[in-house]
């Protein structure tokens, strides 16, 4: 696109030149540090992933061996299956849940909206390692919150052991990462659908439209950037969730929280195979790539 | 707004110019990197880096000052800087530190770290020649490689052993399995009797196979080889043995006996906080130290016990030490084995030892003479068994232990299948054993 | 008559949803307030009330044994700076002091190195064109998601070779490189007709007036949002710091509460009080700003 534009334009060689020159002259300081610190890094993680590379001795040649280990590794696939649980199931649930509370609160009056918008933040400002320690208390098996208001309402019969539990673990790491990442969502949402054309929704209305059809045809066109932008930031964030796992739960019980970026840590850190860990990264890399070109392709044709 | 502008550009500048000229330099080169501090340092002083866990409290920095003090009153060339690690992310401090070519001069730790696995992996000092002859013959075995260096010089030990809330087991009528005197289990009957007697009493929680993650795994480990009588690993620590029928056996026991459930969300911290709250009646993971440290919140009398078992319990030892870490510099190297010698020395291993909380590798005059736990505690360190932790593949065989008692609490309980956990776990940790 | 029935039904219907939709979220929100509450309360707590099996909602007795813990237990120097050989030390601190300030200046300087790095080449991705842009933004696309763990041995090892391993500058860097702030302002800057920018150069201005003058006035509540994001992000980056850091003095708070755990045992006083110090700031910060945060976030976003 870039090339056609040049030639179509009837700049003359030397401006060409001078525009190239000052772009890149503008990208050098950024680029310094893209290049450095995340292209240089991700060069050596697809380089070293054809080593059998550990600490204290030098990295032995072994081609593919770490790719073919990776795809016999039972532990690898079913990180893999989280990881993008993870993901599928908190960007579209954030989208939905911000989408609400923002038009709940919307409605309020001012200082109603404004308390609620920072009470919605201030898990994202608090810290994932103090938030997720109060969450590990409030999930715990023997005197935990939920555990204290099922069983005191008649939902459980029995304490359920949140975090302890393959069949529920998952589900209680994908709550709370919901709770530290729809602050931001939620304050966009709520000017998104202050800045939404009054006079059509209240003509619509007049008409015989129902709330549900004036937001849907009026409205949520209207928020569409709005959303895409939303849909990026969360789908970034729902790949940072490490921390809320390795404080949690260290991708256990039987490995049913595991993810791909715990298990890079795990194996470089714990078992020190770094060659097996940034083949794992190389093919988690392949992936955002093709999820991030999808999303934006999607993005651009709307 | 411009000025700003142009200020933080020439900043990005410089430090980006600065990055970049560093560049050049092969990133893969793992060569210990010169000191960071350009103090210019007189000529004949030496900095060395000083790596501790938190061994009782070797993490409290003022206790620790004052003995580096005591040391630069005798060697005031030699500056010790010390960092404070700790056992949630202390290990892995410590390999990013030697994969970044920094590695600390001494680590206090123990055996499993230095032996299995940094000194497998030819990272340390031999320190046989500062291992002064006939003192530390019981122990020194144990921080000896299988090819004969010496990677730890041991400061303190402990028996690890469990805990009871002797309150709860007087009022269920528990006390008369076990003595009192000897801190013992009549025998393992006795021991699921007791369990029982303190369930039927109302207590749903009398004990918890904790398995969260890796941290105190020595208590489960502790708890099934004593009531199977079975073994962990062989005598020569070349192999993990832990799959066996008796094992197996004892843990299908543990796993039908009410009041001891498996819990996969939670760590021996948690297992801790829980008995001291008076949520569970028993601690597989417990030493002086958590009485020390838990003081001002036990509201009932703790008694603490050796494993049950049939014939004589053989508990968990824990060894801390001093390791060296090669790092290419003849100067520094000396002036941590200089510094170990001071620490161990007639004149400041009562001190050193104290610090720790945890009981002296040697004979030694007067320690703890106003300590009111450690008799008490000092009763169980005979009875500590083989230190089989020094066995390679020691990482990878501990992670594979909580992975299969997770695997075991999702199981049906049964022998077979719990054997068969077990052999999986066993050949994964014997696989890394024998690549060392 | 029939469509003003209709229409009173729908009113009706709608108040209905909204009044248990408010019920809803003021629950909600309950949840998300109650960490915060937590911590702060659990910080005045004496030992026995924290570990205790049931909650205790207010200490009965508050104390400041768990601050004067934190702020007892590490000493570090207040700042030091090393002008070749030439080292400044200034005066010693409890340690937690010295955290916040370095988790501060962590913070402040990712957030100053990105908006400036990122204004200047977002504003080129948009408004420039040039060889090898297509291939750039892409590239920045796909690294926008990419998890740092998938980097992480690599830089380890190159942040060692290049001597800034253990210094906070090893945090900073790779929080400029990531590209997010440059993906955000030039979706932002592309709403900005080109022909401003055009009429500017016919005017004669230099490149870099033009950039200053009138691109970066235009790109201002796009440049805000990106340092909120990048201020955050910063502050909460938990797991670049464990890995880059380690000696007392170059902590953050996090870390360094971290670092006075016990073997197998977890001081949760100590823990919250460092959390209650590592947080209360940054939420009051939100409450001043709270205006301009909110402001910043949607018009940074939403324009493009």
């Amino acid at each position: 696109m870039a090339n056609k534009k040049i030639t179509v334009s009837p700049m003359s060689r030397r401006l060409v030149m001078r525009e190239n020159v000052a772009a890149y002259l503008f990208m050098l300081p950024f680029l310094l540090f893209f290049v450095a610190f995340v292209l240089y890094p991700m060069f050596m993680c697809i380089f070293t992933s054809f080593f059998d590379a550990t600490m204290g001795r030098d990295d032995i040649f072994i081609g593919f061996q770490n790719y073919k280990e990776l795809f016999n590794d039972p532990i690898f696939w079913k990180a893999l299956k989280n990881t993008l649980v993870i993901v599928l199931v908190s960007v579209p649930v954030t989208c939905v849940f911000s989408l609400w509370v923002a038009s709940v609160i919307s409605r309020m009056p001012m200082a109603g909206t404004s308390a609620f918008r920072c009470i919605f933040y201030l898990p994202v400002v608090t810290g994932s390692v103090a938030v997720t320690m109060v969450w590990k208390w409030m999930f715990n098996n023997y005197y935990g919150i939920f555990n204290y208001l099922g069983q005191n309402m008649g939902l459980l019969d029995k304490p359920i052991n949140w975090l302890g539990d393959p069949k529920y673990a998952l589900g209680c790491i994908i709550l709370i990462l919901l709770t530290t990442s729809v602050g931001q969502p939620i304050v966009l949402y709520v000017s998104a659908l202050d800045n939404v054309d009054k006079s059509l929704v209240e003509a619509a209305e007049v008409d015989g439209a129902t709330q549900m059809q004036a937001f849907w045809k009026i409205k949520w066109p209207q928020m569409m950037p709005t959303t895409l932008y939303i849909l990026v930031i969360t789908t970034i964030n729902s790949f940072q969730c490490f921390a809320l796992i390795q404080l949690l739960t260290s991708g256990g019980p039987s490995n049913s929280t595991m993810t791909i970026m715990y298990y890079i840590y795990y194996n470089a850190f714990k078992l020190y195979r770094y060659g097996y860990g940034n083949a794992m990264g190389v093919i988690l890399a392949i992936i955002i790539a093709i999820l991030s070109a999808i999303q934006f392709k999607a993005g651009q044709e709307k | 707004m411009k000025k700003l502008l142009v200020l933080l550009l020439a900043l990005t500048m410089v430090f980006a110019l600065a990055a970049c000229g560093g560049q050049a330099a092969p990133a893969e080169s793992a060569a210990p990197a010169p000191t960071e501090s350009a103090e210019p340092a007189p000529a004949e002083g030496v900095t060395i880096t000083l790596w501790t866990y938190p061994i009782g409290k070797w993490t409290d920095e003022a206790t620790v000052k004052d003995l580096i003090a005591d040391f630069n009153a005798v060697y005031p060339d030699i500056t010790v800087q010390v960092e404070y690690l700790d056992y949630t992310n202390g290990d892995d401090k410590v390999n990013t530190a030697i994969e970044g070519g920094q590695a600390p001069d001494i680590v206090m730790e123990g055996p499993e770290r230095l032996i299995a696995n940094c000194g497998a992996k030819g990272l340390m000092v031999d320190l046989a020649d500062i291992v002064p002859a006939g003192t530390y013959d019981s122990i020194i075995g144990s921080c000896t490689s299988a090819n004969g260096e010496v990677y730890e010089l041991p400061v303190c030990m402990i028996a690890h052993c469990m805990a009871i809330n002797r309150d709860v087991f007087e009022a269920a009528d528990a006390l008369q399995y076990l003595n009192e005197e000897t801190h013992t289990w009549n025998s393992v009957d006795d021991f699921f009797k007791a369990v029982q007697a303190v369930y039927d009493a109302g207590y749903p929680y009398v004990g918890t196979i904790y398995c969260g993650g890796q941290g105190g795994d020595q208590g489960t480990r502790a708890l099934i080889t004593n009531i199977s009588g079975g073994t962990y690993a062989n005598a020569e620590h070349t192999e993990y043995t832990y799959a066996s029928q008796e094992n197996a056996e004892g843990l299908a026991r543990l796993y039908a006996q009410d009041g001891i459930n498996f819990d996969t969300a939670i760590v021996a911290s948690d297992e801790i906080q829980n008995f001291v709250n008076g949520t569970f009646q028993m601690a597989f993971c417990w030493n002086i130290s958590q009485e020390v440290n838990n003081a001002d919140a036990l509201g009932f009398d703790v008694l603490p016990m050796a494993f049950p078992s049939d014939t004589t319990p053989s508990l968990q030892g824990g060894i801390w030490g001093f390791g060296v870490f090669n790092n290419g510099d003849d100067a520094r190297i000396e002036a941590a084995k200089t510094f170990i010698q001071f620490m161990t020395s007639e004149e400041e291993y009562a001190k050193a030892v104290e610090a720790t909380t945890f009981a002296p590798v040697r004979d030694v005059d007067g320690i703890y003479a106003d300590n009111a736990l450690f008799p008490e505690y000092s009763l169980l360190s005979p009875l500590m068994g083989d230190y089989y932790q020094i066995t390679k593949g020691w990482t990878e065989a501990r992670t594979e232990w909580w992975n299969m008692l997770q695997r075991v609490n999702d199981s049906d309980g049964s022998v077979e299948s719990i054997l068969a956990e077990m052999q999986a776990a066993q050949d994964t940790a014997n696989a890394a054993a024998a690549a060392g | 008559m029939k469509k003003q029935n209709r229409l009173d039904i729908n009113r009706t219907k709608t108040k209905v949803y909204y009044v248990i939709s408010f019920i809803l979220v003021a629950l909600i929100a309950f949840t998300f307030l109650f960490p915060l509450y937590w911590i702060i309360t659990g910080s005045f707590k004496v030992k026995s009330e924290i570990l205790s099996a049931t909650p205790v909602w207010v200490p009965t007795e508050w104390v400041m044994t768990n601050y004067e813990n934190l702020m007892s237990k590490r000493t570090a120097p207040l700042f030091d700076l090393t002008l070749g050989s030439l080292v400044i030390t200034g005066p010693t601190v409890p340690g937690a002091f010295r955290w916040l300030l370095n988790t501060v200046f962590m913070s402040t300087m990712s957030m100053l190195l990105t908006c400036l790095t990122a204004a200047m080449a977002g504003y080129a991705l948009a408004k420039k064109r040039f060889y090898g842009r297509g291939i750039l933004f892409s590239l920045i696309v796909c690294a926008m998601a990419l998890p740092k763990q998938v980097i992480l041995i690599p830089l380890l090892r190159e942040m060692s070779a290049l001597g800034l391993y253990d210094t906070i500058w090893a945090v900073i860097v790779p929080i400029v490189g990531w590209p997010f702030g440059v993906f955000l302002i030039k979706q932002f800057a592309e709403g900005i007709p080109t022909e401003m920018v055009e009429a500017c150069r016919i005017d004669g201005a230099s490149e870099w007036r033009t950039f200053t003058d009138v691109m970066f006035p235009m790109i201002k509540p796009g440049v805000g949002a990106c340092a909120i994001f990048t201020f955050i992000n910063s502050w909460n980056d938990y797991f670049m710091q464990l890995i880059m850091l380690m000696s007392t003095k170059e902590l953050t708070i996090s870390l360094g509460i971290a670092t006075m755990q016990g073997e197998n045992s977890t001081d949760f006083g100590l823990l919250m009080a460092g959390s209650a110090l590592a947080s209360v700031p940054i939420i009051i910060v939100f409450l001043i700003f709270q205006k301009y945060f909110t402001k910043g976030i949607t018009m940074g976003a939403v324009k493009g």
